[in-house]
């Protein structure tokens, strides 16, 4: 059994971005995986296992190319992966065919067994498309099978054909390539006259500015809206109910046979309320700790998530890049870059990561520093919603502007400053396209899963560690020897160190611990900003140090303290 | 002869033909992938504030073209 292992054939799915690649490995694996509308994501490749005549072999979802020979990081990764592998699916955009035999002519050279997979099949019909898929198969020599991933149309025909794979003898000159891409597709390609459908029209003014600027700002508004409906219905039907009816009931009996107070209570339970337990202020590991991530947390990044996933699928992420580039260009970074900014108010972490979209170290710098200094994640989002109470517009007005005005300024600095290029946009715009609803779960799921098991332990250790140091006396120690900078600039009361202090670890753990400072209003608006600005959460830093090395992560960090001291001591003077 | 202009300077919902390219290197190379090279019939769909990208179709393919590689590209007006 073990020879068979180590002889498991790798099938490679190579293909353009935005072409439904991930949908054909969804189709064809079952497994998981992130599907996206846009280049980057699936720079770590995805596998997933097939069995074909009773032979189990390995199915690797290659990152989307053009090319195999423009160069930038998911080219690398393309041309590595295939001198592996066995056989290569190629998938093509069947609505876009010189796209597409860009990339299969260039496979071809590259001499492995290939079957040729023409999806959006059923879209070439709408669009006055006629493919003869038989002659290009004669042309090409290897298999070629339309299909429609997303309803599975051809996908048993595709299996069943794999074993005919096979190496082509279509050969070229390099320099002819165009040439004879048009050929080809002169002889397998009709196309008739088509009134552009409403969608098209749609995916084309959406990008003018007339049109595009308000849409935008309507769809990021309900995006909002719908992300706090979704967020607080379920906390408010589901999760605070479940909190209190079963668990509160399970943990005063805990509390009762612990006898309601010492060093292991405390830690467990926290301090009780009035003789209650509060979720918010008792601050034990089985209350606070639990409820924080899982209750007031969870649902909002659950939300943030689903509704990403709906724009990044069904094609919109692109055109908003296209329409705040102008903007962004100026900050040193370019339109794309509002990719890592909206993942980052999910998560900071996977937002950094998904600054490796960008080409350039100075872009990934500017990315990464901005990402982390003046875009709040969800959770702590979600916390500071929670902490401004019956002031939501004003204190978040207040909260989010001037999030916005330091990301402007930041940016506009270190475009000047930094050294290095930043690269104009260059990208295709997909068509907008209905998302596929496994597949929008599925990349939901992943990411929650990251969330889950990433986050509630360092909540937990979080609210442990306050515990301890508590206990100990540290919190209260060190909060007499930085009042100065805490009252001084900040005008905050040194007890709010402690939620500094925490802040390091988890920034919603760090809110939750003002609740019970009572502080007014301007010091709520003060606190937010200061812990949102100043250092990263302890995932971040790490992921901040893996993307930009330990020098530039210091760099990065001496622009955090700088700025926070800087907007800190303005907000305690002029509000 | 036709009017010839650089993509930057085109008008949105213009038709014409790509001429020529002064490329940066690797550029053009860029571009190719995306069917953008010289004697590529091509409409100009939109144009963005701020000197934004500019966005240009070609057959089903569109693509977002950084303002600065627009005004390097130069059309025939058809």
């Amino acid at each position: 059994m073990g020879g068979d292992r180590v002889a498991m054939k790798k099938i490679l799915l190579m293909g353009n971005p935005n072409n439904g690649k991930s949908v054909v490995f969804n189709r064809l694996t079952g497994a998981n995986v992130i599907i996206s509308n846009y280049p980057g994501t699936t720079v770590d490749f995805i596998q997933g296992k097939i069995w074909i005549d009773e032979k189990e072999m390995r199915v690797i979802d290659v990152p989307g190319t053009y090319s195999l020979d423009a160069g930038d990081k998911a080219e690398e990764v393309a041309v590595k992966t295939l001198k592996g592998g066995d056989i290569v699916v190629n998938v093509v955009d069947a609505t876009n065919l010189e796209k597409g035999l860009n990339l299969t002519v260039q496979l071809i050279k590259n001499k492995k067994p290939m079957i040729v997979a023409l999806n959006f099949w059923d879209e070439t019909k709408h669009k006055g498309i006629a493919i003869d898929f038989k002659k290009l198969e004669e042309i090409l020599g290897v298999p070629c099978v339309p299909i429609c991933a997303v309803t599975g149309e051809g996908i048993k025909e595709l299996t069943e054909r794999l074993k005919e794979a096979k190496i082509s003898n279509f050969s070229y000159e390099g320099k002819e390539k165009w040439h004879v891409i048009g050929d080809i597709i002169d002889q397998v390609q009709e196309l008739s006259h088509h009134h552009h459908t409403f969608m098209e029209r749609l995916g084309d003014i959406s990008t003018t500015p007339v049109f595009g600027i308000p849409l935008a700002l309507v769809i990021l508004f309900l995006t909002f809206k719908i992300i706090r409906f979704i967020g607080e219905g379920l906390i408010g039907y589901v999760f605070e109910p479940v909190f209190e009816k079963l668990w509160t009931p399970l943990l005063l009996k805990l509390s009762a046979i612990l006898g309601s107070d010492g060093f292991i209570h405390d830690i467990l339970i926290g301090k009780l309320i009035k003789g209650e337990i509060d979720y918010g202020q008792s601050f034990g590991l089985l209350t606070t700790g639990l409820f924080v991530p899982i209750g007031a947390v969870l649902p909002y990044v659950f939300a943030f998530y689903i509704m990403l996933a709906v724009l990044e699928d069904c094609g919109y992420l692109p055109r908003l890049a296209v329409l705040v580039d102008g903007l962004m260009h100026r900050l040193g970074i370019h339109g794309l870059a509002i990719i890592p900014m909206m993942l980052g108010l999910g998560c900071n972490v996977p937002g950094i990561l998904s600054t490796r979209i960008l080409a350039t170290r100075k872009e990934r710098f500017i990315a990464a520093t901005l990402l982390s200094i003046a875009v709040p994640c969800a959770a702590l989002q979600a916390m500071i919603v929670g902490l401004m109470g019956g002031h939501i517009v004003y204190g978040l007005s207040i909260v989010y502007g001037t999030l916005f005005v330091v990301w402007i300024i930041l940016g506009l600095l270190m475009a000047h400053m930094v050294s290095g290029t930043s690269p104009e946009i260059f990208i295709e715009i997909p068509p907008y396209r209905r998302p596929y609803l496994t597949d929008l779960l599925k990349k939901t799921w992943i990411r929650l899963k990251w969330f889950i098991k990433e986050a509630i332990p360092f909540v937990l250790l979080g609210v442990f560690i306050v515990n301890i140091l508590y206990t100990l006396g540290i919190i209260q120690f060190i909060g007499k020897y930085t009042a100065p900078v805490i009252s001084g600039i900040f005008g905050l009361p040194k007890e709010a160190i402690g939620a500094l202090l925490v802040g390091f670890l988890r920034k919603d753990v760090a809110v939750g611990m003002l609740a019970p400072l009572a502080l007014n209003l301007k010091q709520l608006i003060i606190a937010s900003v200061v812990l949102t600005m100043y250092f990263p959460c302890i995932a971040t830093f790490s992921i901040l140090i893996k993307e930009l090395g330990f020098i530039d992560m210091l760099k990065s960090l001496a622009i955090m303290i700088v700025s926070v001291l800087v907007v800190g001591g303005i907000l305690n003077l002029i509000l | 002869m036709n009017e010839r202009v650089s993509l930057a300077d085109m008008k949105s919902g213009q038709n014409g033909r790509i001429v020529q390219i002064d490329s940066r290197v690797g550029m053009t190379c860029r571009l190719d992938v995306l069917g953008l090279r010289i004697g590529k019939k091509i409409k100009k769909v939109s144009r963005q504030l701020m000197r934004g990208p500019v966005i240009v179709s070609h057959g089903n393919t569109r693509a977002a073209v950084g303002f600065g590689m627009a005004q390097r590209i130069w059309v025939e007006i058809e």
